[in-house]
């Protein structure tokens, strides 16, 4: 029997060999054969997902829900420390200095991400604004985000702040953050399908000790973190409870 | 329990009013004009059993109401309600959240200080293998539109 892992479309470029890695090193710990499959966008992931194709994803927090409530899945593991946050970022030359004095017809670019996506709409409601009265500009990556900004093709972009942070400093002089969530609870998670559930306690284990052996620590700095941190049921499912309140 | 306000915890001009909470207790409010703007990027959030009682809170939470931590769990979530809310909206909240629906609306809170912040809040009944266990409301930052509309509205509730 073969298995399917999987990675949510908005992982870093950087980081796509460091998954290619870490599926390797987990099949050698578990003695199973896992295949990693990568989807070019959130729509085909999910069609894989709706399939039953997928047995372990390391998920964006906006599709947890789906997948606990209507896949079964159950979450393994998270980077230590890390959570989600989202940026509203106009370029340096904008007079705004608050989210509140942007107008309706405001032209807002983003990526597909679909947590930042919803955690920026979010920072924009101050303004009145919502998806009925923006004008959407939707980008492939963050630096696209940033470009359109630049040529003012767009008022406003929303960033993972991660991804914001990593951007050049040139191309920062030239924008002006004007908020930065602070919601700390918002996170990616790496979760097990139902086909895969008598493992979880092996799996959880083999992934907590990995920063404690040379090898594991080297697989894990591939990821861009240092160790993973056990997300348990009640952690997600008030993730998931969360997400629903903002998801309106 | 809810404890009657104190003057000492008081900052500014305020002006004082009886409230009775939970059915049946009355708590002594005192509340002033002072309002504190909802921070930016925060979400507030606080969890309840099934009966309203606080059994979470996050930071944010706690800077925005002014209690400590400790005196917010184990408190009815009326803890917070001011005078000028009218009873409808949380007959309203909890009619909804008690069907197993999500509740959206914006409410005025009071702080410790007797001050008062506007929220855009959601609550939802947190299910869990089938139960309610409880109720998560989270707040975000309301516009200034919406809160006006509100101030003129909530008056005519009562
Ligand atoms: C999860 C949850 C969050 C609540 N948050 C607030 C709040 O922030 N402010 C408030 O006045 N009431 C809040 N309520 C409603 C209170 O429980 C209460 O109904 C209200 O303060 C009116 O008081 P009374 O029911 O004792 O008359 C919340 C209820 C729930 C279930």
């Amino acid at each position: 029997m073969s298995f399917q892992f999987t990675v949510s479309p908005d992982f870093t470029p950087d980081h796509l060999s460091g998954w290619y890695i870490f599926n390797t090193w987990l099949q050698k710990q578990t003695g199973l054969a896992i295949h990693l499959e990568m989807y070019n966008d959130f729509h085909s992931q999910r069609s894989a997902i709706q399939a039953n194709h997928v047995d372990l994803i390391y998920a964006n927090p906006f599709d947890a829900a789906m997948l606990v409530r209507e896949r079964g899945f159950l979450p393994l593991v998270k980077a230590e420390g890390a959570s989600d946050e989202a940026l509203i970022v106009v370029n340096a030359a904008n007079p705004v200095i608050d989210v509140a004095e942007l107008q309706s017809g405001t032209r807002v670019a983003f990526t597909e991400d679909p947590d930042v996506r919803l955690m920026g709409m979010i920072m924009l409601e101050p303004a009145d604004l919502d998806n009925g009265n923006i004008v959407p500009i939707s980008a492939d990556n963050y630096v696209l985000v940033a470009k359109q900004l630049l040529k003012n093709q767009a008022d406003v972009g929303i960033f993972l702040a991660e991804a914001y942070d990593d951007l050049s400093a040139m191309i920062k002089s030239q924008l002006k953050v004007l908020v930065r969530s602070q919601i700390s609870v918002i996170h990616h998670a790496l979760m097990i399908g139902p086909k895969l559930q008598d493992q979880r306690e092996d799996i959880q284990n083999l992934l907590m000790s990995m920063s404690a052996d040379e090898k594991g620590q080297g697989v894990l700095k591939n990821l861009g973190f240092s160790s993973w941190q056990i997300v348990d049921d009640e952690e997600m499912e008030f993730m998931i409870d969360l997400m629903d309140t903002l998801n309106t | 329990m809810i404890a009657d306000m104190k003057v000492e915890d008081i900052v500014g001009d305020y002006q004082e009013v009886s409230l009775q909470l939970y059915g049946s207790i009355t708590r002594k409010i005192l509340y002033t004009q002072i309002e504190t703007s909802y921070p930016d990027g925060k979400l507030i959030v606080s969890t309840t059993d099934p009966a309203g009682i606080i059994t979470h809170v996050n930071r944010s939470f706690v800077e925005m109401s002014g209690y400590r931590e400790d005196e917010l769990l184990g408190a009815p979530h009326s803890i917070l309600r001011h005078p000028d809310m009218p009873p409808v909206a949380f007959k309203d909240l909890w009619d909804t959240v008690q069907r197993g629906e999500k509740w959206q609306g914006f409410v005025k809170n009071l702080r410790k200080d007797g001050g008062f912040y506007w929220v855009k809040a959601t609550v939802i009944p947190n299910v869990r293998a089938g139960k309610v266990v409880g109720f998560t409301s989270v707040r975000r930052k309301p516009s200034r539109t919406k809160v006006d509309e509100c101030s003129k509205l909530y008056p005519t509730l009562f």
